[in-house]
């Protein structure tokens, strides 16, 4: 019992990194593709300037997770970590260069330094996102050995079910990102835009769905356990409520509702992670290691347990305060034009 | 180089060549530890800011708060947007420690990770809450009421003092490992989370490293404002920057020393084989005197001062007091004694050498009520900022190698919690590579910040905050 509620406060960990740490990786992925220094000069700015001040609040959730994850479940932490030391370093590096690129980036001198410098962020934007999903897909697809040897170094991570789940977490990311943005930007005024990542939102959400669901048939001939888990019993339910938070947002995205399709595209991501976790059940290293055998001790358990609601207690209150000081424009810099009309919208 | 380390040194060389051929899971544990010893050398100085800087902020804008003084809030503006600088790239080399503990160290945390996690866990809470609240007290000048600003820095003082005590705890329970039972096979039973948090060696070296939080960063930054002086610049913008943390120094400082003396004596009750290391005591000794200075190789200190029963004294506060020789242990189990030795005396003369500094800053302020003239005070203060550092990497080496060869003290060797990753060289590579950049765009942000004139930071138009991390 106690191991079970232990790990879905991984997952909610998991789920908000991937939501809001994504959405952030996947505002770079759109400066990725945001044009010639031209045409794309207004969408990199607002990028910029909406992402500022939540940063690093977005990003603690992936030291949360690892935190769990190595006090919760010291026995599979270990066996990860010794099989896919590659991509999670790759991902590390990702997530270095990302902060240092986007910090540097109002410091270039010439507009070519000032490219590089944003490709570098946009590119490193798009890897560790992979990295992190290429990780989570060798675990589902089994390829963590929990005893003896670890797992092949390169092998483990490079199955298809792996590649998938790397491809999967940008799309995500992108379309998250775009969720985010368009709200942004509507709220801010700036109709263009909005249109614009509305626009990027629908064609990520449909990726991403073709994806997920192309994804499916990879699953079953390269893990077929599971595909098992992810088509019967509580996997097939979580996966169909993923699925249809997924065409709710879309609904709501092609309205141009964005507000709520914020949340919804949540509850999508939320969903299949919590799908992958229950078509794995009971293990957490599929085959090798179940939930129980990895857990800690009841002690440990209880206690951190404790400290996440006190801690959440604080965050919780501590995180709507950002954000709503972040939506009501009284904090982050506005860029250009928006600086004029949030003021007005601000307090709604 | 001993005949001891020449072995080492030989056979390491020796095993590194077999590990061509046969990689053993100790293939890389230099390596391994040069890295976590980097990823911390640099993480550390980040922390003493995220710990002592938020609380000078806050008193500076406190000072504009009841004065009205606009040099006040100017330097609070200015030295906020330092903190959210050094703060974000603390983020990063944060997030490289997390993942280091587990990449390098797969074996320690899943034997331990269940016992010392939750002090992790704690700091997790508290750097999220740092997190939060340092994007709304940077982003939110001009923006909230005065009052309500400064308020929303109160949790990042208390966040961040908070969560590098939390580490700091697991450093300690490194050191003095409690709150479990082994069972027959070796496995882990009956943890006890709080216990393992509590331990002897968490007090001290909590103080011990708080301390020198304030220490290092109010060094650091008074040296700023000490060349500013030397160049010529007046005014109360300049006075409050190199006033108030040179009065933080001047405090800290010679608090530092009593401290360290309650360190000291804990480690000698705690491990004493490690102490014995601090003073390279080869043999337990009834009475043991203490070499001031001097240099520790070839297996002795050359030069110094040697003052008869002190480190008796010192230790156990009685002259005829037995301590416990390296010879209490076998060979194996001795920490590199070099290293530790000679990091420790730097630290403690470092440290003298900053007590003296604070008590002349005091000296002329209690007693003049002014700055002192000489042009050699500023120039110490300068001199001060970058020696700091050099003492608290020092205080490092001392706690960490003085540890070796155990990760969990006397429990856990650190060749078996090693991993046995091939490519340890090449992320080892990477990460130099990786901190000479990050060292350099923390250089051209607090350049670029540094070569604006106070007067930026309450112009028209100065809530547009350029430093985004």
């Amino acid at each position: 019992m106690l191991e079970e509620l232990a790990l879905v406060v991984l997952l909610v960990g998991l789920t908000a990194y991937a939501v809001l740490g994504g959405a952030d990786f996947g505002a770079g992925f759109w400066d990725l593709v945001a044009g010639g220094p031209q045409r794309g000069a207004r969408m990199r700015g607002f990028i910029h300037g909406a992402m500022g001040p939540v940063w690093e609040a977005n990003h603690v959730w992936l030291i949360f997770v690892l935190v769990i994850a190595w006090t919760c479940f010291p026995r599979a932490f270990g066996p990860l970590m010794s099989t896919l030391y590659v991509p999670l370093f790759l991902a590390a590096v990702g997530i270095i260069l990302r902060g240092s690129a986007y910090a540097l980036r109002g410091e270039a001198a010439t507009i070519s330094e000032a490219r590089g410098l944003g490709a570098l962020f946009a590119l490193s934007s798009v890897l560790t996102p992979f990295f992190l999903g290429c990780a989570i897909g060798a675990i589902a697809a089994g390829e963590v050995p929990a005893d003896g040897d670890p797992g092949d170094p390169f092998g483990a991570w490079t199955v298809s079910t792996s590649i998938l789940i790397g491809v999967l977490a940008v799309a995500t990311g992108a379309y998250n990102a775009a969720v985010f943005l368009a709200a942004d930007a509507k709220r801010a005024g700036e109709a263009e835009l909005a249109e614009a990542f509305r626009r990027r939102a629908l064609g990520a959400a449909v990726a991403a769905g073709a994806v997920a669901l192309g994804g499916l048939a990879v699953v079953n001939s390269d893990a077929p356990d599971l595909f098992d888990g992810l088509t019967s019993g509580l996997g097939l339910l979580a996966v169909i409520a993923s699925a249809l938070a997924g065409l709710v947002t879309i609904w709501l995205i092609a309205g141009g509702r964005f507000e709520p399709a914020r949340y919804t595209s949540a509850v999508a991501v939320g969903a299949i992670v919590a799908g992958w976790a229950l078509a794995q059940r009971p293990y957490v290293l599929p085959g090798e290691l179940t939930l129980h055998d990895a857990a800690a001790g009841q002690p440990t358990l209880i206690f951190t347990l404790v400290g996440v609601v006190f801690a959440l207690a604080i965050i919780v209150p501590s995180l709507v305060v950002l954000f709503r000081l972040k939506l009501e424009g009284r904090i982050g810099h506005q860029p250009g034009p928006i600086a004029g009309t949030a003021g007005e919208e601000g307090g709604r | 180089m001993t005949h001891g380390e020449m072995v080492d040194g030989i056979a390491s060389l020796l095993g590194s060549v077999l590990a061509q051929a046969d990689p053993t899971p100790q293939a890389y544990l230099l390596e391994a530890r040069q890295m976590q010893a980097l990823s911390l050398g640099v993480h550390i100085p980040l922390v003493c800011f995220g710990i002592s800087f938020p609380a000078i902020v806050l008193f500076v804008e406190g000072l504009w708060l009841r004065t009205g003084n606009p040099a006040y809030k100017q330097l609070a503006k200015r030295w906020s947007k330092v903190m959210l600088i050094l703060f974000a790239i603390g983020v990063v080399t944060g997030t490289i420690l997390s993942f280091e503990l587990g990449l390098l160290w797969p074996n320690f945390m899943e034997r331990w990770g269940e016992v010392f996690g939750f002090a992790f866990a704690l700091e997790g809470v508290a750097f999220f809450v740092e997190a939060i609240f340092i994007a709304i007290y940077v982003y939110g000048w001009d923006r909230l009421s005065p009052r309500l600003h400064m308020l929303s820095g109160v949790p990042i003082v208390v966040a961040g003092v908070f969560g590098s005590s939390m580490v700091i705890a697991v450093n300690g329970w490194m050191n003095t490992p409690q709150g479990f039972e082994l069972d027959a096979q070796g496995n882990v039973t009956d943890v006890d989370p709080v216990g393992a948090l509590l331990n002897p060696n968490l007090w001290h070296e909590e103080v011990h490293m708080y301390l020198a939080g304030f220490i290092v960063a109010s060094a650091l930054v008074a040296g700023v404002y000490a060349v500013a002086w030397l160049r010529g610049r007046r005014g109360d913008y300049y006075r409050a920057g190199l006033v108030v943390p040179l009065a933080v120094l001047a405090l800290a400082a010679p608090a530092q020393i009593v401290v360290g003396d309650w360190a000291a004596r804990t480690v000698a009750e705690t491990q004493p084989v490690k102490l014995a290391a601090f003073e390279g005591l080869h043999e337990t000794t009834e009475g043991a005197d203490l070499t001031i200075g001097g240099v520790y190789y070839d297996g002795e200190v050359h030069g110094g001062i040697t003052i008869p029963k002190l480190l008796s004294l010192l230790a156990f506060h009685d002259p005829n007091a037995t301590v416990k020789g390296l010879d209490t242990v076998s060979a194996d189990d001795r920490p590199p004694v070099g290293w530790v030795r000679n990091s420790f005396q730097v630290m403690v003369g470092i440290g003298t050498l900053l007590a003296l500094l604070g008590l002349w800053f005091l000296y002329f302020r209690w007693r003049q009520g002014r700055l002192p003239r000489s042009r050699w005070f500023y120039r110490a203060v300068v001199a001060a900022g970058p020696l700091s550092l050099v003492a608290l990497i020092c205080g490092w080496i001392v706690t960490e190698v003085g540890r070796q060869p155990w990760i969990v003290y006397e429990f856990m060797r650190v060749e078996e919690a090693v991993t046995g990753a091939e490519g340890i060289p090449v992320g080892y590579a990477t990460l130099v590579v990786v901190y000479i950049g990050l060292a350099a765009i923390a250089a051209v942000m607090l350049r670029r910040l540094a070569r604006k004139p106070p007067e930026a930071e309450t112009a028209a138009g100065a809530d547009e905050i350029e430093v985004l991390p």
